[in-house]
C-alpha cells in the first residue's frame, strides 16, 4: 500500500487524518453545498440578505414542488429520458456487433476499421456540426428527438466499439473455437456464447452512455430548439430565464436536472467505475 | 436467430460464414458511423472553402475564409484561450493524483468518501457551470467572502476579461480532477504491494518512493488521464456557453465556442467561416488522435 496505511502511524496522525478527510470533502463540495442550501431557502432569505446562514424556514418542499408544477421541467426531464434510453440501447446493440466482429475475426483491414472508430470518437464536435445539422434538416428530423437520438447512437458507437472490442479480446478464445468445432454457426456463437459473457461490459457501458447522453448540451442546442424536444440540459436555460434572480428556484431546478445521472452513479457504482477506468490498469 | 433449413443455402452460408460474418456484424455500425461522423468531417473541409448562410447556394471562395481568420482578432483570442485551457487543464492530473494518494487508505467509510469526491464528474457540465457562476457571483456567491478570509479584496471573476477564462477553467478542473482521481485510485489498487514493501526495506519513502516506485506503475493511468484531459480541454464548450456566453467582450471564447457562435448565432449564419474554424480545431486535435493511435498500434503489434 502506498502511501503508508494510517493504521501503522501514531494515534495522533490517525486522529488528524480522520478529521481531515471530512473537512477536505466539505471544501471540495463547497460550491455544490452552497447551491443545495439555496435550494431549501425561502424567497425572503434572499431579499433580507440571509444568504449563507441557516434557512429562516425550511422551504425545500415548496421549492422542489414548484419546479415540477410551475415550469416545463417535467417535460424536459421526460425528453431527456426519451433521448437517453433509446440512445443507450442503440449504441450498445450496434457496438456489441462491431466489437464482436473486430474482436473475434482476423481479416484484412480489421485494425484500420477499429482505428476509424477510435479516431472518430475523439473528433471535436464542431467539425461535425454544420454537416450533421444539415443532414438532420434534410431528413426532416431537425427539432425532433429522433434526429438527436440517431446522431448520438452513431457517435457513441465509436467509443462503445473501442470498449467492447477490447473486452471481447480478453475473453477466452477456446470457448469460441470449441463451439466452431461443434459446427455452431457464427451467428449462434455470437448470440449464445459471446453475448452472455458480455453482460458486465454491457452494464458498464450502459451506465456510462446514460450519463454522457443525459449530460449532453452541445448537440441538444444544435439539433433541437423547443420545449417539445429539448432535453433538460438545454431546458435549464429557459427555466432560469423564467425564474430570473430567484436563486432558490434556479438552485432547486439545477439539482433536479443533475440528479438522474448522480442516482445512476450511486446505484451502479461498480459498473460505472469499471467502465470509466477500463484501460487505466494493465 | 434461426437459420434457413434449406440445405443448399445452409451449405453456402456454412462454407462462407467466416468471411461474411464479420461484415454482417459490422455493417450497421459502419453505416451509422460513416454517415454521421466520417463523411461529415470531409464535408466540413469542403464547406470551409465556401461562403454559405446554410440556406441559399454556397459560393465558392477558395481560401478566403482562412485568409480572414488570419486577420480576425476574435480568432486569436479564442486560440490563446485554447492554449490556456490545454495547459491549465493538465493540472487535473497532479490534482487527481494528490487526492487519490490522500484517499488511498482503508479507514471505515472510505468507500463513501471516495464516491463523494468523485461525483462532481457525474454532474452535467451545464449544472457545474451554473453552480460555479453563482459561486463566483459577487452578490450571492461564497467566493468573495472566502477569499476575504485570506485578505483579498472582492472581485468579479466572470465580469473581468483578465480573470474570466481562469475562473471557467477552475470550474472545469473540478470534475476533471475527480475523473483523474478515480483513474489513479484504480491504478493504486493495482500497484504491486511486494515491490512497495521491498522498496520500503531498502529505505525508500515519501517522494522518492512515489517517483521511482509508484509512478512508473501508474503509467497506464497517467496515459489515460492525459488523453481524456487534453480531449476535455479542447472540447470545452458547455461551461463557457452557460457561464459567460463567451463574454465579457468575447474574452472567454475558445475555438469550439467561437465556431458555434459564427455558424449559428443571431448575427447571421456563416457556415463556411465556422467550418474553417472547425478545421483548425480538428487539426489541433488530430495531433493527439495520431499520437493515441500510434501508441495503440504499437501495443497491438506487441500483443
Amino acid at each position: 500500500m502506498f502511501p503508508t496505511p494510517v493504521e501503522r502511524r501514531s494515534a495522533a496522525v490517525q486522529a488528524t487524518y480522520r478529521a481531515l478527510v471530512p473537512l477536505a470533502l466539505i471544501l471540495w463540495l463547497l460550491p455544490l453545498l452552497m447551491v443545495a442550501l439555496f435550494s431549501v431557502k425561502p424567497d425572503a432569505d434572499f431579499t433580507q440578505g440571509n444568504l449563507w446562514g441557516l434557512p429562516s424556514s425550511f422551504a425545500g418542499f415548496e421549492n422542489y414542488t414548484r419546479v415540477f408544477t410551475d415550469s416545463a421541467m417535467p417535460r424536459y426531464l421526460l425528453n431527456s429520458v426519451f433521448i437517453t434510453v433509446p440512445t443507450v440501447i442503440g449504441a450498445v446493440a450496434l457496438s456489441c456487433m462491431t466489437g464482436f466482429a473486430l474482436g473475434v475475426y482476423r481479416f484484412k483491414g480489421n485494425i484500420w476499421l477499429f482505428f476509424m472508430f477510435v479516431a472518430g470518437n475523439f473528433v471535436p464536435f464542431q467539425i461535425l456540426m454544420v454537416p450533421v445539422r444539415d443532414l438532420t434538416l434534410n431528413m426532416g428530423l431537425y427539432d425532433t428527438r429522433l434526429g438527436l437520438v440517431l446522431f448520438h447512437i452513431a457517435f457513441q458507437t465509436g467509443f462503445c466499439t473501442l470498449f467492447m472490442r477490447n473486452f471481447i479480446r480478453a475473453l477466452p478464445r477456446e470457448l469460441i473455437e470449441a463451439a466452431r468445432v461443434e459446427g455452431v454457426s457464427e451467428i449462434r456463437i455470437f448470440w449464445y456464447v459471446v453475448l452472455p459473457l458480455m453482460r458486465p461490459a454491457i452494464a458498464a457501458l450502459s451506465v456510462l452512455i446514460f450519463t454522457f447522453i443525459w449530460n449532453d448540451y452541445f448537440w441538444a442546442v444544435v439539433l433541437t430548439q423547443g420545449v417539445e424536444t429539448q432535453p433538460v440540459t438545454a431546458g435549464i436555460t429557459a427555466f432560469n430565464s423564467q425564474f430570473r434572480a430567484a436563486y432558490h428556484m434556479m438552485s432547486a431546478g439545477s439539482i433536479i436536472a443533475a440528479l438522474p445521472p448522480v442516482m445512476m452513479f450511486f446505484l451502479m457504482q461498480k459498473h460505472f467505475i469499471a467502465g470509466l477506468t477500463l484501460g487505466a490498469v494493465k | 436467430m434461426s437459420i434457413s433449413s434449406d440445405t443448399e443455402t445452409r451449405g453456402w452460408w456454412h462454407r462462407n460464414q467466416m468471411q461474411l460474418a464479420p461484415w454482417l456484424f459490422l455493417a450497421p455500425g459502419i453505416a451509422f458511423f460513416a454517415l454521421y461522423v466520417i463523411y461529415p468531417i470531409f464535408q466540413s473541409f469542403n464547406i470551409s472553402f465556401y461562403r454559405w448562410d446554410g440556406l441559399g447556394e454556397p459560393v465558392p471562395v477558395g481560401f478566403e475564409n482562412y485568409r480572414q481568420l488570419l486577420d480576425d482578432r476574435a480568432f486569436y483570442v479564442s486560440l490563446r484561450n485554447n492554449v490556456k485551457w490545454l495547459l491549465l487543464y493538465l493540472l487535473a492530473i497532479p490534482g487527481g493524483l494528490f487526492i487519490a494518494l490522500f484517499l488511498n487508505q482503508q479507514m471505515r467509510g472510505m468507500r463513501l468518501y471516495k464516491s463523494l469526491f468523485f461525483f462532481p464528474f457525474v454532474i452535467s457540465q451545464v449544472v457545474v457551470g451554473l453552480v460555479f457562476a453563482w459561486f463566483y457571483n459577487p452578490a450571492i456567491g461564497l467566493w468573495n467572502p472566502l477569499i476575504g478570509l485570506f485578505g483579498f479584496s472582492p472581485m468579479n471573476v466572470l465580469g473581468n476579461p483578465n480573470t474570466v477564462t481562469y475562473g471557467i477553467i477552475a470550474a472545469g478542473l473540478w470534475p476533471q480532477i475527480a475523473y483523474c482521481m478515480i483513474l489513479y485510485l484504480t491504478g493504486l489498487n493495482a500497484v504491486d504491494p511486494e515491490q512497495v514493501e521491498a522498496a520500503r526495506l531498502d529505505g525508500a519513502k515519501g517522494w522518492k518512493m512515489l517517483w521511482y516506485v509508484i509512478l512508473p506503475q501508474l503509467k497506464p493511468a497517467t496515459f489515460i488521464a492525459v488523453v481524456v484531459t487534453v480531449i476535455g480541454a479542447l472540447r470545452s464548450f458547455d461551461m463557457i456557453s452557460v457561464m459567460t456566453n463567451g463574454g465579457p467582450f468575447g474574452s472567454s471564447r475558445v475555438l469550439a465556442y467561437y465556431m458555434f457562435e459564427v455558424s449559428l448565432s443571431e448575427y447571421g449564419f456563416r457556415m463556411g467561416y465556422g467550418a474553417a474554424i472547425a478545421v483548425v480545431l480538428f487539426l489541433i486535435m488530430l495531433v493527439y488522435i495520431a499520437f493515441f493511435l500510434w501508441r495503440m498500434w504499437r501495443e497491438e503489434r506487441g500483443s
